[in-house]
């Protein structure tokens, strides 16, 4: 059944670019490129750091994407395998297949894709697809998508499609639209208008069969069948100021995630930045609340996403620093963000020969504030509309703040230096679930310094350290990486958690590392011990437990 | 599935063979919309600097190479334009929970490269990006020629002797 629909996707495609490119010239001009990334682990119990027994012994994850592309038409697919899956990937993910292919078309005007595909609407509160194989995190829609410009400036989007859930398809039938309008080229062709502005709005529908159930024994519930949301933005540009916002709407839908409550959720999102050269400053605002979206009713893990609610805080880099990492709470946050950066003058008395970069940060995140709806019985309560909430109040409860402050300065062809601090609360009952433990309240210190010998041989050394009376407690981090460019690096590292309350578990995390590049092929491989943690990127996280051993990442692209 | 793998393979063999000569490869930009600090949207396959080369960066805010890369580049990238009229396109892939700090960052750093916005990972997917920082070396016929990843001090080096290579007419090697 799938390979007919695919054939045909691809037939159909064909054919339509058939009409614009002769068929001896389509196999004549194509064009092959594709990417390949293998990460296997061979694993060492032990006990002390909480590294179990793995069975096999030996782990591996692998994909590999092959585009096809000639003038208009372009084709791709990905193979992925994972036998079995390396620690911490979801274990559905066991197996190998094709779970990702497209055809699409396109002119001047129209572009049809058929088959898996990425989407997103403006800041994606109402619908983003997107991948982060590092992370085993993929929810591409399959079904089929038409972008349209009848006019210059005009951006029409229209999708149909249901998710990737591991190696199947979620239950839900998800419906979008999207508008995008950027006045200045509709109606200024000549740009004499030195301010931009750009409007947008979407509509996304969700489909999965009507059902009714019971909660409480008593109370019976009918879920109802179609879910729309709604969003509209803006953009307004002029020099260095720019100021964007969008502002979502979704009606009743309850789920797992939200309690069945029939409550409406809503997200805004406001951001203001000015900069000039050497000077930046951005201020963002958010409001999100009971603004899970997925298309499975029941789901309440990392699957099956139709929106993306991005988390206002900044994406830290250093491991200790990227310790406690905030995602957004889609039931409900407020968060404020800001950040500055300057750059102090080349050559001036302070800014040294170089010049010297500095980066302020901070956010802030609480929860919403939610008031009785329909008198104390319904309050939070299944089947009813929960609690209602006014829109602009903060909530009592801190969930996150981050206040951080970095420095960096290149005092000579040989030297550079990073100095940054950092202040961090961190809610681990509300973003772990961990009900009854304390907040998490840490002070970060970093250095990380750069060594050139050379036109090619450096050395980089990080110190971190991470006090929290919370938690684990106090831990350092050292690292050392060795550089021969552009080919070879040796890294040797440790994480010590000695400020552990518990003075058994005092453990060392060391690891030694080298790798080699050539191009675009790289070769990796990592002895050591990993520990038990949350990994990031680009927004989401996973867990991934400690583990011992040895790593081999290979990537190539071509 | 089978059928497939064999269109494929038959568009490998039938297309490959003439994508090995350097400084001409054949490999032109692929076509799809990014947009730049200032709203507009552009598609990737209209980037050019005018006949002469163009270096294309991907990276992040989060990305500790890629920033190092970059502010290597920076302190050296006047020097570069003025002898070999190279243009270096910084193609950010920060979804939307960073994507509106790339412009205060990039300006507040004084960079001052092209900055296109990937916000959901199309051109990268297009490019066959896997690990960031990815950087491309792009011809005047718009062809890509050159490709590296990752970054180590001393690695821009490699990057503009590539760049001085390809104005002069030379080979390149393949990797």
């Amino acid at each position: 059944m799938n390979l007919k629909v695919l054939l045909s996707g691809i037939i159909t495609a064909l054919t339509l670019c058939g009409a614009s490119v002769k068929g001896q010239d389509f196999l004549e001009g194509g064009r092959v490129t594709g990417n390949f990334q293998l990460d296997a682990q061979v694993y060492k119990a032990d006990s002390a750091i909480g590294a179990n027994e793995v069975e096999e012994k030996m782990r591996m994850n692998a994909f590999a994407n092959l585009l096809y592309s000639n003038g208009n038409f372009n084709a791709g697919l990905r193979f992925e395998t994972y036998l079995n899956p390396i620690l911490g990937y979801d274990p559905r993910y066991k197996g190998s297949g094709v779970p990702y292919w497209f055809g699409s078309w396109k002119n001047e005007q129209f572009e049809i894709t058929v088959g898996n595909f990425y989407e997103q609407f403006g800041s994606g509160m109402v619908l983003r697809s997107y991948e982060e194989r590092n992370l085993g995190y993929d929810n591409a829609f399959k079904g089929a998508r038409v972008r349209f410009s009848p006019y210059n400036g005009v951006t029409l989007k229209g999708l149909i499609g249901t998710q990737r859930f591991f190696w199947e398809q979620g239950p839900g039938i998800v419906r979008g639209l999207d508008g995008e309008f950027a006045l200045n080229d509709m109606f200024d062709k000549k740009g004499k208008c030195k301010t931009r502005v750009t409007l947008g709005g979407s509509f996304v529908s969700k489909y999965q069969p009507l059902e009714e159930i019971v909660v409480n024994d008593t109370s019976q519930l009918l879920l109802p069948a179609n879910v729309a949301s709604w969003a509209a933005r803006f953009n307004i540009n002029r020099g260095g100021f720019n100021l964007d916002g969008e502002f979502a709407n979704k009606l009743n839908d309850p789920s797992s995630v939200n309690n069945l409550i029939y409550k409406n959720g809503q997200s805004m999102l406001i951001q203001a930045s000015y900069s000039m050269k050497r000077f930046g400053v951005i201020v963002s605002g958010k409001r999100t609340d009971n603004m899970s979206f997925k298309s499975k009713r029941t789901e309440t893990g990392n699957s099956l996403d139709i929106n993306y609610l991005p988390a206002l805080t900044r994406q830290h880099a250093y491991s200790l620093s990227a310790m406690y990492p905030y995602a957004t709470q889609p039931n409900g946050e407020m968060a404020l963000q800001g950040q500055i950066n300057y750059k102090i003058k080349k050559e001036s008395l302070i800014g040294g020969k170089y010049g010297t970069d500095i980066a302020l940060n901070y956010s802030r995140i609480t929860s919403i504030k939610r008031e009785e709806a329909d008198g104390e019985s319904t309050f939070l309560q299944s089947g009813t509309l929960g609690y209602k909430s006014p829109f602009l109040a903060f909530g009592d409860d801190l969930y996150f703040q981050d206040l951080n402050v970095e420095i960096q300065r290149k005092f000579s062809n040989g030297y550079k230096l990073l100095i940054s601090y950092m202040y961090l609360n961190y809610n681990i009952d509300v973003i772990e679930g961990h009900p009854g433990e304390p907040m998490v309240k840490a002070h970060i210190l970093i250095a990380d310094m750069t060594f050139k010998f050379n036109q090619t041989n450096a050395l980089k050394i990080e110190l971190q350290r991470l006090y929290t009376k919370q938690d684990e407690g106090d831990w350092l981090q050292f690292m050392a990486e060795y550089t021969v460019a552009p080919k070879w690096f040796f890294t040797v590292s440790d994480q010590y958690n000695f400020g552990n309350p518990d003075q058994d578990r005092r453990f060392h995390y060391p690891t030694l590392a080298m790798g080699y590049t050539q191009g675009s092929n790289r070769l990796s491989l990592t002895y050591g011990k990993q520990r038990e943690g949350i990994v990031c990127v680009g927004g989401v996280c996973r867990n991934v437990p400690a583990s011992n051993g040895l790593t081999i990442t290979l990537t190539s692209s071509f | 599935m089978k059928k497939i793998l064999f269109l494929i393979s038959l568009s490998v063999l039938l297309t490959t063979v003439s994508a090995q000569e350097a400084p001409t490869s054949g490999k032109k930009l692929p076509g799809v919309s990014v947009k730049t600090l200032e709203g507009k949207t552009i598609s990737t396959a209209d980037l050019n600097n005018g006949g002469k080369p163009m270096i294309i960066s991907f990276w992040a805010l989060w990305c500790k190479p890629c920033i190092n890369e970059l502010t290597t580049i920076a302190d050296v990238y006047d020097d570069w334009v003025k002898e070999t009229g190279v243009k270096l396109i910084a193609v950010s892939i920060d979804d939307s929970r960073s994507s509106p700090k790339v412009g205060p960052t990039v300006n507040g750093k004084g960079w001052e490269y092209d900055v296109l916005l990937d916000v959901n990972g199309e051109f990268k997917r297009a490019m066959n990006v896997n690990m960031i920082p990815h950087t491309f070396l792009v011809n005047g016929q718009g062809e890509i020629v050159w490709q590296h990843t990752s970054f180590s001090e001393g690695s821009e080096l490699q990057l503009i002797d590539m760049v001085r290579k390809l104005n002069a007419g030379e080979a390149i090697e393949s990797h």
